[in-house]
């Protein structure tokens, strides 16, 4: 049924002054068919929102397009129905604020904007609400600090817990050692209570299932409704759960890779690790010969900052070496202990705990590189140390030297799990013999992932999380510190970043906030972060898809799961509804019920285009709608001008760019295209992880089209843009223009 | 969750408390988030870019600012002050009093009062560096995306913005109010200032132009701030040949703040890189105590490392002069590596002045520690400290806290709507 589309055109803020709402009405009323179309000088006043309200009620209107301000502003004036269809169009920051007023081109304009929207209007569909029976209980994995954390704080919450351990009992890494140095008051003292209340208090929580010496064998399914079959003792548990929090921790850096400081040359050199196991257990000793140690050097970054180990800083081996000096000294009052660093790393109230160290007299700090360590004869060790702050390269002779070793997370990367299970299957498979070598070299690469599986998912992307670098699952955002590319599994603790026991314990609170709410969420058919609340979902036309699985291999968040044939099933609880993979689709079968190709395309047929002999250009801009869109809001705010020959359409991610859209407009006769979208790279500033990066890609297929119609490369641009720099956008599109204008018109617009 | 659960009370809206308020509200929660100045954003709004990725702070902002429009259990209260709190865990009542803003909601930001308004106050979101309207609106992205007045910078009887706003948006007869909410759980997310450079004798600040504190240059830098994003001396507005960063100033010092301060080692290499962006010749050095950038900071270490023209001094600052003639500045400090002392001379100093917790207005309950820190999180309920207030640290860091935070008040909440 045709929708009765109301139209509201605002002349407030200069609209009115600037534009013939007259003609806009026209358009609305005559081709846009609008069932009503109103004029209001103040329409985000009570009086012009309710006569929207009453249209809607009284049944004059069924769908909103409000000619207006940006979308971003005034949502709580036309906040209506959430199920309503409405459009905003923006004739205040896109078109009278930065254009000149009452000019043939500002009103051009501002009537294509206006078609546009009653175009996407038209096209749009109401939502659904979507209920599924949804499982919130949470699993968490790992049985460490941060885990039980996670588990306990869940639970107190109310919610379910499903504790899964891969070792016989909980506590990981820190039930076994001597103190912790605190993350709260008093600073200088360490905490010698074990953790024997918090297992406890975990064992004992009547809505935490614990199971220990337990393997997931497999996870298959969507947030609120993961099946997750985990091996007990050679049965099988099957269970669902609706979020997952991932605390696997770390395990230490390889000490056989620490040769050149001395490891494994002799036993007196050991790691913080085996240090802390011996102090532990009673007695600091030689290992060689059982003595008392009289002397102690600390190698700081054993491994971590350095590319050719741990690039990264491993943050808790400087605290960790204090608290071991100290058990030092509780045995011996008169034992030296030399402490060799590149940086002191303690920051914040930490800072105390160093402070009280360095007041020890028999403990010596010195900034330095460690060149060797040798064995003495007949016992004892010698270290040169280069560059230290004594006084040039000094030798430090110890009974035991102690390796800070770094962390490095217990994690898989599912990404690389998966290339090599391609690899594999090609270097088997292949017809050609140059690519079976080709994979097999590959394969060979990616080896090291081979059995790293930790959650198992029966993801087409990959049984884990993908890493993103030196192993670290996380999603590089400093704004959204648990986002990560799979929906409803979050990290934390040692394997989300480098941290010690006590933040690891708050970090566990953090992630079992996320998981609770993406349950709720997904309970109300919700899309969690950045599109939080979101109530559309994908649709598949399937009978027309061709099994090129660009979608399935494009979906950042590892969405869409394949058949045998190649087929995408998609699993629309773990959509973040960004759009991507509508945009990699060529058969343009995916679409959202308010977001589609067809009504981008409606949008691009809806904009007039000048006969050539009126020399105005028309560029089309695609930009994406949470940074470059804001931007050029920002611009209009401040009435910078920029060139009325664009035409803006935004996008939920310029992922989901479909390059029929250009061929449709270059056939169309627009003159030049411009897209822009977010940073990508490795300090990539998409929300969408990868939205902007593919569609760069995807111009290589559309610069064919280009050459094929024999239009020059240069009437197609895609830029990088960031939130702050509205003056750079309206530069960047005066430049284009100029430059469109330069290159001529469009040969296809007259056809 | 249960609709008699009661709100969650979120004090601070800077990027902390604004993380509180949602992670909360989008797992079902209620929430009320008070702010006292006049819009959101907090301490980052006034940065450039964050590190270690060198992207703009209102990105996340943005993102977050449309989260809490979208979201109608979150009420966001400016210009609010908390006045008091009694009650138990579960079962608080607040007192807030909100000043007036003169303006009204009808605002649509069209700017018409600022061009009428006759008076200027100084602009606080740029530390004081030149001067705004007395209606004014922090930052262009700003929410509440609607003007505010500062009644004091006033001429008496001056009413040329009213006159001027044609949508009736401004009240000047506005007073404060007061509002009382029953609350489950309360977030402190308060936040934190720069030490008071000035207070640090030995290096300048307050007496030689150009000696800056690392939270102006992040204006200097900013293309919103008053120089339009250009690096200039304050002196004589022209472009620094060499500059030097002196990191821990005032802090680690018993004097003045004994702890770290966490994030201005980070800070001032991301500041090297602005200088960089400007100045491919510039001169930089960078005397430091510790570099303290933990975990995956240390690569942004590593790049800054590349750069030839900047170099590490490691020891501490004995002096800074002024060459009164020129402005330029000569550092005496400690080379520690060299073991001896070295004299250099700057066109810029930039101060890297560390991170003050802000407690004022904070109820009782919220305990502070030996530095004033709020940092009592796992054990007290019902009250809990989230971001700088609570701990020095970067965003992320903070953010994972405001997250874990939202949750000790989400189980408040909950609790709440058990016992009625
Ligand atoms: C020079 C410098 C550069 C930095 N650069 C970076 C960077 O690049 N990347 C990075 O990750 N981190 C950076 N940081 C750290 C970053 O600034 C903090 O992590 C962040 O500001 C913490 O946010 P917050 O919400 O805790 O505090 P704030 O931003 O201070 O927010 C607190 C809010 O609470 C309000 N408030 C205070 N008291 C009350 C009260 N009584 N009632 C109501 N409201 C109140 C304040 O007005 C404010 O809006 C930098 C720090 C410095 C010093
Ligand atoms: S919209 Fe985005 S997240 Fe959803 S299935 Fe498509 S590509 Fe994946
Ligand atoms: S972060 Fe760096 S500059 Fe700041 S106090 Fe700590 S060591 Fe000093």
């Amino acid at each position: 049924m045709d929708k009765k589309l109301g139209v509201y055109i605002c002349s407030g803020c200069s609209i009115g002054d600037s534009l013939d709402t007259g003609s806009l009405v026209k358009i609305a009323e005559g081709e846009g068919k609008a069932a009503c179309c109103r004029v209001h000088p103040f329409l985000c006043s009570r009086e012009g929102v309710d006569w929207i309200r009453k249209d809607l009620e009284d049944d004059t209107a069924d769908a909103v397009v409000i000619a207006a301000c940006s979308p971003r502003v005034k949502t709580d004036a036309f906040a209506f129905d959430p199920f309503t269809v409405m459009e905003r169009v923006n004739l205040r920051e896109h078109v009278a604020w930065c254009q000149k007023p009452r000019d043939e081109d500002t009103q051009m304009m501002a009537e294509d904007y206006l078609r546009m929207g009653i175009a996407k209007a038209r096209k749009m569909e109401k939502l659904i609400p979507v209920s599924e029976t949804i499982s919130k209980k949470i699993l968490v994995v790992g049985g460490g600090v941060t885990g039980m954390t996670a588990a306990k704080e869940s639970a107190d919450a109310g919610y379910e817990v499903l504790l899964v351990e891969r070792e016989a009992s909980l506590g990981g890494y820190v039930a076994g050692v001597k103190s912790r140095f605190p993350g709260h008051p008093p600073y200088a003292e360490t905490i010698h209570e074990g953790i024997r209340d918090t297992i406890d208090a975990v064992l004992y929580h009547s809505k935490i299932q614990v199971l220990t010496s337990a393997h997931i064998d497999k996870i298959q399914g969507q947030p609120g409704m993961f099946d997750v079959e985990i091996e007990v003792g050679g049965s099988i548990v099957r269970d669902r759960v609706g979020a997952i929090v991932q605390a696997t921790g770390w395990k230490p850096y390889d000490p056989s890779k620490l040769g050149h400081l001395g490891y494994g040359s002799s036993p007196d050199i050991v790691t913080n690790i085996e240090f802390e196991e011996m102090a532990a257990k009673g007695r600091i000793f030689r290992p060689s010969d059982g003595k008392p140690v009289g002397s102690v050097l600390f190698i700081q970054c054993a491994g971590s900052r350095d590319k050719a180990h741990l690039p990264y800083c491993s943050s808790v081996c400087c605290m960790t070496t204090l608290k071991q000096a100290g058990y030092i000294r509780e045995q011996n009052p008169d034992a030296k202990i030399y402490v060799v660093y590149k940086d002191i790393r303690t920051p914040g109230q930490y800072e105390k705990y160093y402070k009280a160290a360095q007041e020890d007299p028999l403990t010596f700090f010195t900034k330095g590189e460690v060149v060797s360590v040798e064995k003495k004869s007949p016992i004892g060790l010698a270290a040169t140390v280069a560059d230290t702050l004594l006084g040039g390269d000094i030798e430090i002779k110890a009974d035991l030297v102690v390796l800070a070793a770094g962390m490095v997370p217990n994690s898989a990367d599912g990404e690389a799990i998966r290339a090599l299970e391609d690899a594999e299957l090609k270097a088997r498979t292949s017809d050609s013999e140059k690519q079976r070598a080709e994979a097999a070299r590959k394969a060979e690469e990616l080896r090291r992932h081979k059995g790293t599986e930790i959650l198992n998912l029966a993801y087409r992307q990959g049984p884990d999380l993908p890493a993103l670098r030196y192993g670290f699952p996380d999603s590089h955002f400093i704004c959204f510190p648990y986002e990560t590319r799979r929906t409803a599994i979050y990290t934390a603790g040692a394997v989300r970043a480098p941290m010690d026991s006590a933040y690891a314990m708050e970090d566990a609170l953090g992630a079992a906030m996320k998981s609770i709410q993406s349950v709720e969420l997904a309970a109300q058919g919700q899309a969690v972060h950045p599109r939080a609340g979101d109530m559309s979902f994908p649709d598949f036309f399937l009978q027309r898809c061709t099994q090129c699985k660009r979608c399935t291999e494009e979906c950042p968040f590892g969405a869409i799961d394949e058949d045998e044939k190649g087929t995408p099933r998609p699993n629309p609880y773990r959509c973040r509804r960004c759009g991507v993979c509508l945009g990699a689709c060529p058969e343009r079968i995916i679409s959202f019920k308010n977001y589609s190709v067809d009504m981008i395309a409606s949008m691009i047929k809806a904009i007039g285009i000048p006969e050539e002999e009126e020399e105005k250009p028309r560029i089309l801009v695609f930009m994406c709608e949470n940074d470059a869109y804001p931007a050029l809001d920002i611009a209009g705010l401040r009435r910078l001008k920029y060139d009325a020959s664009v035409r803006v359409i935004p996008l939920r991610c310029l992922g989901s760019m479909n390059i029929v859209w250009i061929a449709d407009a270059l056939s169309r006769g627009f003159d030049g295209i411009l897209l822009i979208g977010c940073k990508f790279g490795d300090d990539y500033q998409c929300h969408f992880i990868k939205g902007s990066e593919l569609a760069d890609r995807r111009m290589e297929n559309v610069k064919e089209t280009l050459q094929r119609l024999q239009l020059e490369s240069e009437r197609l641009r895609l830029t990088q843009l960031s939130i702050n720099e509205p003056d750079k956008l309206a530069n960047l599109i005066n430049e284009f223009a100029d430059q469109i204008r330069e290159i001529g018109p469009n040969p296809y617009k007259d056809m | 969750m249960d609709e008699n659960a009661k709100p969650v009370l979120v004090i601070g809206g800077g990027i902390a408390g604004i993380t509180s308020a949602l992670e909360a509200a989008e797992a079902g929660c209620h929430v009320v988030l008070m702010e006292k100045s006049a819009f959101l954003g907090g301490r980052v709004a006034r940065m450039y870019q964050y590190f270690p990725k060198l992207c703009p702070p209102t990105c996340g902002l943005e993102i977050n600012y449309r989260r809490i429009k979208n979201n109608p259990r979150i009420t966001v209260l400016t210009l609010a002050q908390l006045e008091s709190l009694t009650g138990t865990p579960g079962d608080y009542e607040a007192t807030i009093k909100i000043s007036p803003r003169f303006i009204r909601n009808s605002c649509t930001l069209c700017s018409a009062c600022v061009d009428a308004c006759p008076s200027e106050r100084p602009d606080e979101f740029n530390y004081g560096i030149g001067k705004t309207k007395a209606v004014y609106l922090d930052y262009a992205m700003a929410f509440p995306a609607m003007y505010a007045i500062e009644r004091s910078a006033c001429k008496e009887g001056c009413r040329a913005c009213a006159d001027a706003c044609i949508y009736d948006a401004v009240d000047l007869t506005q007073k404060e109010e007061k509002k009382t909410v029953q609350v489950s759980a309360v977030i402190a997310a308060t936040g934190w200032a720069p030490y008071d450079a000035a207070r640090i004798q030995n290096l300048g600040f307050g007496s030689f132009k150009n000696v800056i504190t690392n939270v102006v240059m992040e204006r200097l830098a900013a293309p919103e701030g008053p120089t339009a994003g250009r690096i200039l001396r304050p002196s004589d507005g022209k472009e620094p040949r060499s500059i030097a960063f002196v990191q821990c100033a005032g802090s680690r010092d018993e004097n003045h703040l004994p702890y770290c301060s966490a994030v201005c080692c980070a800070a001032s290499f991301k500041h090297a890189n602005y200088v960089r962006a400007q100045y491919p010749d510039a001169d930089i050095a960078i005397f430091y105590i510790d570099r303290r950038v933990p975990g995956r900071l240390e690569d942004f270490l590593q790049k800054l490392g590349e750069d030839e023209k900047t170099r590490f001094n490691k020891g501490k600052i004995a002096k800074v002069e002024e060459d009164p003639a020129t402005g330029s500045l000569k550092v005496t400090a400690e080379d520690a590596i060299r073991g001896d002392r070295t004299e250099q001379t700057f066109d810029l100093v930039v101060l890297a002045t560390g991170i003050v917790p802000q407690t004022d207005g904070l109820p009782p309950g919220f305990e502070p520690d030996e530095f004033r820190f709020i940092n009592n999180r796992m054990e007290k309920p019902g009250l809990y400290a989230a971001g700088c207030v609570r701990r020095p640290g970067e965003v992320s860091a903070a953010l994972a806290d405001a997250t874990g935070a939202a949750l000790k008040a989400f189980q408040c909440a909950v609790r709440s709507a058990r016992h009625g």
